[in-house]
Order: C-alpha cells, then structure tokens, then sequence
C-alpha cells in the first residue's frame, strides 16, 4: 500500500511538474501598454489599467488567443508624453511585444506613434483627437470617439430644432480648445453660424460678464459650451443665475453624474452628446449595444466597486478589437493582424459599432453618440438621436 | 447700465474670494516674514474636509467646525515640523519648505479624499438677488461680508491686544521680543494656526461659488498671493482690497475687453503698481535702521 501509494505521490508531482513546463513552453502573446495611470490625466489612465487587467484575466480563464495566453505589461506615463515615448522604445525592445493597446493622452499617442509605425507593431490608440488617424498610418488605430463627432452631434441636434446661430463659450483647457476649433471648423459645413465667441479659464469662478455679452448679443438662438471639469458646471449656474432662456449645450466633456451634481437644478434641460455606456440602464432593449455595454459596467463595478467611466470602455473596446482581430487572423503574424484590425466590421462596443477601412482608423459614426437631456436630475434620452 | 452693474457683480464675486484668501497670507507674513505658499492648500483643506464630513453623515455646521479645528492643525503642524526646526534658514528657503508642504498636501488629500470636484449648499439658498437688471448670488456677498469681519478682528486683535503686540514684536526683532519675553515660537506657531484656519474659513466659504477639488489650493493661492503683494503684505485691509481690485479687473476685462486676456490684463496692471509701489497700495515701505 504505501509503495502504491508513494508511486501516486511522485506521478502527480511529475505529472504537475509536466504540466507546468508546457505551460511554460507554449510561449505567451505580450500585449503592452502605456497609461497614464497617476498624474493629472490619472482620471483616464486608471480606468483603463483596471479595465486592461480584468479583461486580460478573462481571456485567460477562458482559455486565451488562439491556444496561447496573453501577458499584459503596463507602464505608467505619469501624463508625461516623454515618459510614453522611453517606455514605447521599452516595450518594443526589451519586451518585444506582439501588440499595444494603450495611449491615455494625445500628446502621449503622438509622441509613441513613430516607434510602434518603425516597428511595425500594431497600435490601437485610446485618446481623443482626430490628429492620430489623420492622415491615417498603417499601424494606427484608435477606438475613443472625437471632438470633432460631439460638435457634429450637437450641431445636427439644433438643426433639428431650426436653431442656427450660436453663441460658444469655451474653456481655455487642453480639452476646451481642441473642441472649441473642431466645431469652429464644422460649423459651415453644418449651416451653423457662430455669432460670438467667449472664453474663461479652467479654474475661473464667476463666468457671469462673458455670459452677459452673450446674453445681449442679438440673435443667438443657443449656447454652446465645450469645456470639461468644473467650468462648465459653474457656466450652468452663471447660466440660470442670469436668468438667460436660450437652450444650452455642454459637451461630452461632462457627461458624468458628477456634473448634474455640481449644476445642481441649474442643469435641468441641459443637453449633451454622450457615449452609451454611460446611459447603460437608460437605453431601449433593442438597442444593438445594449447588452455590451451593461455587461461592462457591471463587471466594471463588481471588480472595482467604482463607477463607469467611457475612458475604461475604449479600453475594453481596444482589447477586443485586437482579440477579434488575432482571431480572425488565427496566426501571430503583426502584420496579418494589422490586416485585420483594419477589416473590423460591425464590432459592437461600448464606444459604438465600429467599422473600420483602409481610410478610417477609428470606423465610428455619429450613432456612437446619443443626445441627452437633463431632467429632474437624471438623463434622459432625447427621442430620435 | 445692467450690464456694467453684472460686471461689478461679477467682479465682487471673484474678487471677495481672492480677498478671503489673501487674508491668510498677512498673519504668518507679519509675524515671520515668510510667504506661505501652502495657503492654498489650507483654502482646498476646509472646502474638501466639510465637503467629506458632510458626506459622512455630519451635519454641515458640525463639518465645518471640524474642517477649521483640523486645517488649524495641520498648520500648526507646518510650523512645528517643517518650518520651525529649519529655522536661522534664509527666508527663500522657507518659502521653499512651504512650497514643498503644498505638494506635499495636495498629494495626500488626492488619496485621502479623491480626484473629483465637489461642491457645498450655500448657506442663504442658490436663488439670486436681482438688482438693476444685474444679478448675484448670496454666497458672494456672504463671502464679501467674511472678509471684512475677519479684517476688523484682525485689527482689533493686533493693535489692541498684548498677544497682537507680541505678534509684531516677533516680526519686528526676534531676538528683542525674546529678550523682553516673549515666547517668539508659541507666538509663530499661534500664527500658522490661524492662518490655517482663516484659509479653511475661506475655503469653506467659496467652495458653494467655486467649487473645490485636491488641487484648487494652487491657483487659488496664486491669485491670493497676487492680491496680497497688491494690497501691501502683511495688511489685512490691503489684502481684500487687493483681492476685490484684481476681481473688479478681471471682471472688466472679460465684458469689456476680451475674456481670452482677461488673467494677462490683471496682471499686468499688478507689475505696472508694483513697479511704482513696491510696497504695494497699504504697505509700509521697510526702513532699515543701521
């Protein structure tokens, strides 16, 4: 018996041994990335590291890409883009990543963008401005909608309610300014006219005179404000404080519970573009994103115990896009899933349904955008958007 | 006319806040002849404390009691910890301390509390009162109505109380203040402290106005520094003075001017007086006696 016994012992130690050693063996796909992930840009960074790291753990649960496991290695940029290009030459050189899905910031994309274009390493981008699909690089991607969307969401919104001239006033913030020179730039194409223009600093506590010029301005028929952080919220009060009737329009800068909180009963009626993740439970049962965009909030917030944000969803949507992408291509060849990335179509997302091409690098429309109205506190979808 | 009167409103508003904040930067100044540019940090510390007391389930009175009682402490613990045991230091390095005391606090009240902005109620309502076609907020004329409060006990207390005399003995001549015994290091510390607390009085106050988040401290001293060396450091009535000044002109500027200079207009005119009074509209020039 205690022979037989020991014989069992020393299988099951051999056979572990066996089994850890071919694991070993069946060499793992390296996914890198570079967040912001402290730093004043921590707000989009964190999300998307917690989110990278849940998915990642997922996907190996069940088994991993193509029979292999993938390794997530994730460096922190601190916001800095000259952080992001040391660790982008790190990633490429010492880890020798397959792929990157990662870029919290612009100015962090951009900085990286040469390295992985060199490289050849496929780069799904997860920052806002248009600049890093335009002109389109063979090697990036990008899965966040643009400024540039939110200002053609807004102006289509007024279209519908025969309002054509405007009044914006704008933060003078990283954010505020690129949205402000988007919607300059689309606003003729949109028939809109922009009769006066006024701007206030991030951290200004009293926009009142800037709203008194354009409350006496004749011929304003909207407000439209892009901004992000507190300004906006404190442009809402100033708003209602000057008792102005014109509709007002924040952008997606602000599209959080955190704003309605701040403006207070000023917010109400209110509208703004924003991304359907954020309205999860608010959308109509047919709506095709639906059930992708409940499924990530509620894993979000099990694992986390922290609300959504739509900056951890284009984390999601980066992921999975790769994923669906080294599926696809059933290979670990760069550039045959490069290939593919670039024929994702009908990807439904958190950020919308993506269809890329050959000279779209993003494959998002104006439906990944849905128009909402504030009401008693609480959004509401404007019916028709 | 309304629309001149909104600019005048609008410039009370900002300007009664960089008053409040300005205040805090005369007591230590006048008692150690350093700039405590950690002020803002005490501003941030009582808007974030009553707004997480509060949260907490504290009614708000309470929170804010308790903000004030333990932005005191950290400043005493500023002077105590960082300032006081480098003392003989240059006045530039201590000013270098505070700066470091203000990264410092700003870095644990990101973890303590969070990155998020947040706001208070305002103590007579949201609703505003309506003027010659102007508007404004109660809060901004609660604010206002604070910073002058805090100047006349301000003034009371250092032109009328031994303790007050003591104050500028201290700044006067340390080692003569000592020698005709006064505590010179309970009076430094007595002044770090309500600094301390006149900054969370302040940010209390503003936080229904302006909002607060972790990092509100700086650009809030930033511009509390602007009114103070305006107003003449080391004098409360300047301070507020300052502070409404640097307000009205900012105000201007934005309806008058273009809102996009409305920061480089005010200072600028901050350079040009300062270039013509260095000692600013209320300070006493420095005789040095040899």
């Amino acid at each position: 018996m205690r022979t037989l016994r020991r014989v069992t012992v020393t299988a099951a130690i051999g056979l572990a041994v066996l089994l850890s050693a071919g694991q070993l063996a069946s060499a793992q796909i390296k996914i890198g990335s570079v967040l912001s992930v402290t730093g004043p840009a921590s707000f989009l960074g964190d999300p998307e590291k917690r989110t990278l790291e849940i998915y990642v753990e997922e996907i190996n649960a069940k088994g991993g890409v193509n029979g292999q496991k993938l390794q997530l290695i994730v460096y922190d940029d601190g916001g800095s883009a000259d952080n992001a290009r040391t660790f982008a030459t790190r990633l490429i050189e010492e880890d020798k990543i397959f792929a990157m899905v990662g870029g919290s910031t612009t100015g962090a994309t951009m900085a990286m963008i040469p390295a992985f274009e060199e490289a050849k390493i496929p780069f799904i981008s997860l920052a806002g401005a248009i600049q890093i699909v335009e002109p389109v690089r063979s090697w990036v991607f990008k899965t966040p909608h643009t400024d540039k969307m939110a200002c053609e969401k807004i102006f289509a919104d007024l279209k519908t309610r025969k309002l054509t001239t405007i009044a914006m006033i704008s933060g003078t913030d990283a954010f505020g300014k690129s949205m402000r020179d988007q919607c300059v730039a689309v606003a003729p194409k949109a028939g809109i006219t922009i009769a006066i223009e006024e701007s206030y600093g991030p951290r200004d506590s009293d926009m009142t005179p800037q709203l008194t010029n354009i409350k006496n301005k004749a011929g304003v028929q909207a407000v439209v404000n892009p901004g992000f952080g507190q300004g906006p919220a404190i442009v809402t009060r100033n708003y209602r404080q000057l008792a102005i009737t014109l509709p007002l329009y924040q952008s997606h800068g602000v599209a959080s519970k955190q704003f309605i909180e701040l403006a207070g009963p000023a917010a109400e009626g209110v509208r703004l573009p924003a991304a359907a993740l954020l309205i999860a439970d608010k959308l109509p049962a047919n709506d095709p994103q639906k059930a992708v965009v409940v499924n990530y909030s509620k894993t979000y917030q099990q694992k986390t115990g922290q609300a959504v944000s739509t900056f951890g969803g284009h984390a999601y949507d980066g992921l999975m896009i790769l994923v669906q992408a080294m599926q696809r291509a059933k290979s670990a060849d760069k550039a045959k899933v490069r290939d593919e990335i670039e024929k994702t179509k009908g990807y439904i997302g958190t950020g919308g349904i993506v269809n890329m091409k050959p000279t779209d690098h993003m494959g998002l429309d104006l439906s990944a955008f849905h128009m909402l109205e504030i009401k008693g506190g609480d959004w509401t979808l404007v019916p028709g958007t | 006319m309304a629309e001149l009167l909104q600019f005048v409103f609008s410039g009370l508003t900002v300007g009664a806040i960089y008053a409040l904040v300005a205040l805090g930067f005369t007591l230590i100044y006048k008692a150690s002849d350093i700039i405590n540019f950690a002020q803002g940090e005490f501003v941030m510390l009582g808007g974030m404390m009553t707004v997480f007391g509060a949260q907490a389930g504290l009614p708000l009175p309470v929170a804010a009691l308790l903000a004030v009682i333990l932005t005191t402490a950290v400043g005493l613990a500023l002077h105590r910890f960082a300032v006081a045991p480098a003392r003989g230091a240059t006045p530039v390095a201590l000013i270098m301390i505070t700066i470091g005391a203000s990264i410092f606090l700003r870095g644990v009240a990101q973890i303590v509390f969070d990155k998020r902005f947040h706001s208070l109620p305002s103590l007579f309502g949201g609703d505003p009162i309506k003027f010659g076609g102007a508007a404004i907020l109660p809060q901004s004329l609660v604010v206002l109505a604070s910073a002058t409060i805090i100047v006349v006990v301000l003034w009371l207390f250092i032109d009328r109380t031994m303790l007050g005399k003591a104050v500028i003995a201290t700044a006067a001549n340390r080692l003569a203040a000592r020698l005709i015994g006064v505590d010179t290091r309970s009076i430094v510390d007595f002044s770090f402290a309500v600094s301390a607390a006149i900054g969370a009085i302040a940010g209390i106050l503003i936080t229904p106005i302006a909002l607060t988040s972790y990092d509100a401290g700086t650009l809030l001293a930033l511009k509390g520094f602007a009114a103070a060396m305006l107003g003449g450091i080391g004098s409360a009535p300047g301070a507020v003075v300052g502070g409404l000044l640097i307000g009205m002109i900012e105000a201007m500027s934005a309806g008058y001017f273009s809102s996009n200079y409305k920061d480089a207009v005010a200072f600028l005119i901050i350079l040009v007086v300062l270039i013509f009074i260095p000692q600013g509209l209320f300070g006493r020039a420095k005789v040095e006696r040899v």
